[in-house]
Formats: C-alpha cells, structure tokens, sequence
C-alpha cells in the first residue's frame, strides 16, 4: 500500500549520523597528536571509552525497550569528547565505568539523544572527579613513556599552586607539548577540527568565539597572560566542542552568545578563585543548567512581530 | 532581502527551455465548485445540460467566492461529491466532452475608458483567483477595504520552488500581455507604482520586460528587481520585504504596509478577461521531473491528472511519487483521477526518500531556526506538538508558519515539522472555533 508523504517532499542530505561523523572526523587529528605525546596508553583509553559508552547505549536502550540507535554515532562521539578529557596514565576500569555513567546515567536516564540535560562527556568527568580525585589529577609530561615517567603538573596547576616549575612555552603549549587531559593539549589540532566542523557549519562561531573572547578580556583586565589562558587547560577543546554540543546549549544566535559568555565567566572564576586550577569542565555544565532559562528569553523577534 | 530561507537546487533546466504546448481538449473535464479560498459556488446548472466552453456553472456565492466556467463543451453527467488533490472533498460538475468546440464570441474592450468598478465586476465573472496557490478571489484583493490605501503593486515572478517553470514560461512568451494585466491592476487600483520581482535564475527575461514597457499607456513606472535565488522568495510576505524592506505586521494582509502582490498568470487571466471578455478556463502548469517528456502546458480547468500523465508519457514506478505542485509545499497524490484547479502549478514526479520514512528525536541543532523566513521556533514548537500540547504551541506562534517546508527540509533528524505546525495550527482553529 502506497503512503501519502506530507511536504516538503525534498530533503537536505545531511542527518543526525552524517553530523556526527563529520564531528568525529574533526577529532581525530587532536587524538593522533595525544597518542603520538601520550603514548600507546592514550589510544587504549579511547578504545575502551567508546567501546564502554557505545556498549552502555545499547544496553540502555534494550532496558528501555526502545529501538537501538547505534547508528546515529552519538555514542561513539561521546566516547571520544569523554577519553579526550581524561588524563594520560587513569586506570582503564575508571575509562569504563565512567563512559558507563555518561551515557547510561546522563544521556539514557534523562530520555536519550535530545533530552539530556548535562553534556555526557563533561558531566562523565565530573562524576570520576568526585570519585577518584588522586587518579583524575595525576599528569605526566608528553613522552613520560619513554623517559620513565614521573607525575607533572599542567600549566594551570603550576600557575595556581604557585610552584618553582618552568612552565611550557607557548609554541609548545599552541601545538600540545605539555601535561594535560589526552585530547585538550593540541590546540593546533584542535582548530584543524574545529575549522573544518564551521566550514561544514555544523558548529556556529558563536559559543567559541564568545567563550574565548570572555576569557581573553577577563585575562587582559585582571593583568593576566591573554595567550597562556587561551592555550592552557581545556578552553579550546570545550569552547569548539563541548559547549557546542547541540542539546546542551540554547538554540537561538543570541542565547548562544549569551552561554559563551556565561561560560568564560565562570571558567576565570574558577581559574582565579576556585578550589580546582582549571574550570572549563564546570562552567559548561553550569550553563548546561541556564540553557531553557536563556532559550526562554532569547527568542528571536518574529517576522511581523513589534519591535 | 529576508532573514532565513534556503538555498535549493532549482532543477528548472528540465523544463526551462520547452516551450508552452497547447494540451488537446480532454475526454472529460472535473470542475470542483470549490476551488478558491471562501465559500464555494452555486451550481446553476443541472445533469443532462449541454454546456458551452466559457458557460457560467457556478456563482459566486457571496463576497469571498467566485464565479466558475465550464472549460470545453459537452454534456453534463453529474454534479458529485469528489475528491480534491488537498485530500477534501468538494461538489463538482463533472462534464463530458461531445466533440464540439461552442465558445462565446469575444467581448474587446479599451480598458482604458473603464471605471475601476466595472474591472473589479469583469474580474469578478470572469471567475479569477491569485494563481500561484492559494486561489484568494482577484476581486476582492482588488477592492481596497476603506481607510486603507495601495501604494505599490507588485507581480511576482519569483517562481521559487524547484522544478516549475510555468510563470516563467508564460512571462517569456506573453511578456506584453502580463505587463499590461499589470497596467489594468495599476489602474483599478489606482496606484503609480509598480515592481516585478524576478529570481537571478531568470535574468534574460530582463531585456524583454524593459522592452515591454515602452507600451505603456498610463503614468505607470515599473521597476524589475532581481533577487537572489532563495527559498521562499516567492512567499507573498517575503517578497514584500525583499522588495520594500516593509514586514507585514503578524495576522495582517500586505495592504497593511501598502502593498498588492499578484502572481503572472493572475496578472494575464485579467488582461484578457478585460480586454477580450474569456473567463478563467485554462492555466498553465509544469509537467516534470522523472519523466520522459517533460511541457510546459495550457491545460484547462478540470482535466484529470491521469490525462497529463498519459500524454507526457509518465509512467509512475515503483520508488517514484506524484506531486502536485512543486516540491516544498505541493501535495503527494495516489488516486490519478484528480483535477487540475486554478491553483495548481505543477505535476511532479520525484523519487520516494528513504531517509525520511522514520524520524528521531530533536537534537536541537538550531538549523531549522536559521532558515524559518518567520523567525519561529520551529524545534522547540515540534516539541509541544508532538505531545499535542496546542496551548504552548499557540504561545510559540505557530500560527505565524507559512508552511514553506524550510525547517523540515533542512532537519537532520527529518522531524515532519510542517506536517506537526498544520495539525497544530488546525486545532487551535478548532478550539477557538468552540469557544
């Protein structure tokens, strides 16, 4: 029996998967670089962080008895952003447990694909955080396999704590010679990515772009080193990729801009004044939360509507 | 220019160049009584009447209505109930063909020495709608409602849905006459001003238009404006805006900001309903996409789909679907025995997409925002009306959708938008409507 099909009877090609492989596309450059510093350890970390989370979603779907998903290759994205913002040496059973919880307890339980409130990823970071705070906070400097590692810290521990260390030039911190999570150290490679998700416009410039500026103009006015905060920590791996996840964030321009800048002020804060060195992490899943708040206010104005 | 739209592929190289072909008398014509927005004709006529081609066979039936024509001569075997390609039903006369061409004399007229009232009558008899769609009564668009005033009169020739080729066709070959309709309009309404309003896709009908208005008998000016190729350019309000960067307030008409829009063959069926007394019997229409011949026709009033199909050798396979009217906003048909109506623009046939059989959930990409021309919410609505929450979705403006079909088209998730934002805006009809 033939159905009648509703207009428009064209469509554009793009879909939920071809999206999500053009941002996995976007991320292996900044993965190649954190094996090729991290070692072969790096990619064993995000082997077992997507097989856990894409595990975790089929499971969670034949517990909810809806249609497994798969395919949409949300998971696999999820998997990688979650192994990319943990640090080089976690034991691998943390790598699984945690992409569990992103995906099973932020992403599944909230209702699946579009309805979650969190970013799986982040919010995956923040449970292990809680968790295992020594093993989430133990870096090592690019090469320590080879050189007998011994624990290092990231740029921004060393600023905060104050310590005597040298810390990594900016050449080095710009193409991701330093300690750090695997994925957040490349900035280089990151941009790569990052350049090639806006020319395909899956991403708009306006979370990144304002997220980034906030943190430069908070740095210029509180005397800090503009170039060292945008390099340092995981500004450009969240700003690009993390804050702007689709279901996270507001869906208008405007409220776009409105979570870049919320964002970039609650990561200087957290920065200069909180308990952690870094604060990426934190302020987008605390803008995860104003999300409907700015979606409700930030509606456009409609074609004929009062100005 | 306006905010939002899409950029599509226009694919009027299939039937661009085919020139108007005059389709033979049908076997059998379905008039529908109802083929315009208001209340639907009176019939006046009976079964077992002999009709001649121009025959009144339904009054209009008040002010929002209009008059309707028998489009051949023959013999009428029924006045039913049929169906209509919109999925109503509506009262039809169904009228075979018995061989003879009986047509009225033409009446030639100097419109130039009639009063604006006795064109608004012409009009009104001669049974025209807008052509483009919606089929709004020509009359009553041109009686300006007191206390309003027209400042502008614009035709538009943007013919922004892919694949037809119709308007086009008609303003290469019929240039003068639709420039003069223009002129009539311009009279009736008394306004000074005028602007055609063509896509970039159809520039070399630039050289025609200014060649054609050195015939211009009154004081008009008419301007040509080029726009961009964009989906809905055409859209009545959106042309206004491209045209004279005024927004047509929410819930108004375009008198509101002074402005009259007019489809071309709407512009033509008025030249020569005025000028040579023929009522609107026949429009022309693209036949294309999978097919093997693809026309532009003169096809009159009532002729069954299943006919054009037959004579354009189109055969509908599996995989493939009919479409009448263009891709974004037309209407898929199963049942061939459908007629042709003043509005109907085109028969398409396309090929059935296999991505859009099921849909997924929101991921709020935004995308579906940047291209709605209203500015609306398109996400966050789908939301509420997939849920039937009508409420919300009132609060949200839906009923400020135009149904251009941008926000399901560009969709990832391919979520019937549109589809959810019409039952929507349906229910809330219904539920003002009981108070």
């Amino acid at each position: 029996m033939e159905k009648i099909r509703w207009a428009p009877h064209i469509h554009s090609k793009e879909t939920i998967s071809t999206i999500m492989l053009s941002v996995i596309i976007a991320l292996i450059p900044a993965g190649i670089v954190s094996v090729y510093f991290f070692g072969f350890y790096a990619l064993k970390i995000i082997i077992v962080s997507i097989t856990s989370c894409v595990l975790s979603e089929i499971l969670a779907q034949f517990v909810f008895r809806k249609k497994i998903k798969i395919y949409d290759l949300s998971a696999i994205v999820t998997g990688i952003l979650f192994a990319f913002v943990l640090p080089p040496k976690i034991p691998l059973f943390m790598v699984a447990l945690g992409g569990f919880l992103s995906i099973f307890l932020v992403k599944e339980l909230f209702g699946g694909i579009g309805f979650n409130i969190f970013n799986p990823a982040l919010a995956g970071r923040a449970i292990l955080l809680a968790s295992f705070p020594v093993e989430m906070t133990e870096f090592y400097p690019p090469f320590y396999y080879k050189i007998d590692g011994i624990t290092c810290a990231t740029p921004l521990v060393i600023i905060k704590e104050k310590m005597s260390l040298s810390l990594p030039t900016l050449y080095q911190m710009f193409i991701g010679q330093r300690a750090g999570c695997l994925g957040e150290t490349s900035v280089l490679c990151l941009l790569i990515g990052a350049t090639f998700l806006l020319l395909r416009r899956i991403i708009s410039w306006h979370i990144p772009i304002s997220y980034i500026l906030t943190v430069a103009l908070l740095s210029f006015i509180f005397k800090q080193n503009i170039l060292f905060h945008i390099l340092a920590g995981g500004l450009i791996l969240g700003a690009f990729f993390m804050a702007t996840d689709y279901v996270t964030s507001p869906l208008t321009n405007k409220g776009k801009i409105i979570f870049g800048i919320g964002c970039g002020l609650i990561t200087f804060l957290i920065r200069m004044k909180g308990g952690y060195p870094e604060g990426v992490c934190y302020a987008i899943l605390f803008m995860n939360i104003l999300t409907p708040l700015i979606d409700k206010y930030s509606l456009p104005r409609k074609f004929g509507g009062k100005r | 220019m306006f905010k939002g739209g899409v950029h599509l592929k226009d694919f009027k190289e299939i039937s661009k160049n085919e020139n108007i072909e005059g389709f033979p008398y049908p076997k059998k014509v379905v008039i529908p009584l109802s083929q315009h927005t208001g209340l639907p004709a009176k019939p006046v006529v009976k079964k077992g009447d002999i009709v001649s081609e121009g025959q009144v066979i339904g009054e209009a039936n008040g002010f929002i209505s209009s008059f309707i024509h028998s489009s051949i001569s023959g013999k009428i075997t029924g006045i039913e109930n049929c169906l209509l390609p919109s999925g109503k039903k509506s009262l039809s006369v169904i009228i075979e063909n018995n061989g003879e061409i009986k047509k009225n004399s033409p009446i030639y007229r100097d419109w130039l020495n009639l009063k604006p009232e006795e064109i608004i009558n012409i009009v009104r008899e001669a049974g025209i709608v807008g052509m483009g769609g919606a089929a709004f009564p020509t009359a009553v668009k041109l009686s300006i409602p007191p206390g309003k005033k027209a400042e502008i009169v614009l035709l538009n020739g943007c013919e922004c849905e892919p694949y037809l080729t119709c308007d086009y066709r008609v303003l290469k070959e019929s240039t003068f006459d639709v420039v003069e309709g223009l002129e009539i309009i311009c009279k009736t309404v008394s306004v000074n001003k005028a602007c055609i309003g063509i896509e970039k896709n159809k520039i070399d009908l630039l050289p025609l238009l200014k060649k054609s208005f050195e015939n211009i008998k009154t004081d008009l000016k008419i301007d040509v404006k080029v726009l961009p190729e964009k989906y809905p350019q055409g859209s009545e309000k959106h042309l206004i805006k491209s045209i004279t960067k005024r927004e047509v307030p929410s819930g108004g008409l375009p008198i509101d900001v002074g402005c009259i829009v007019f489809n071309i063959q709407t512009a033509l069926a008025i030249k020569k309903a005025v000028c040579e007394g023929q009522p609107l019997i026949e429009r022309v229409l693209t036949v294309s996409g999978f097919i093997e011949k693809p026309k532009n026709l003169r096809v009159k009033i009532g002729t069954l789909i299943s006919e054009i199909l037959e004579y354009c050798t189109g055969k509908i396979e599996n995989g493939k679907k009919c479409i009448i009217g263009g891709p974004m906003m037309g209407i898929n048909i199963i049942d061939k025995e459908l007629p042709v109506m003043k509005g109907t623009s085109g028969i398409l046939i396309l090929p059935e997409e296999k991505l859009t059989q099921t849909y997924q959930p929101c991921i709020r990409c935004g995308k579906c925002i940047e291209v709605c021309p209203m500015r609306i919410v398109p996400a966050e609505i789908s939301r509420y009306a997939e849920v039937e929450n009508w409420k919300v979705c009132n609060q949200l403006n839906v009923g400020d959708c135009i149904e251009c079909g941008c926000c399901s088209y560009i969709c990832p998730a391919k979520r019937p938008l549109v589809e959810w934002f019409k039952w929507a805006k349906a229910e809330i009809k219904k539920q003002i409507a009981s108070g």
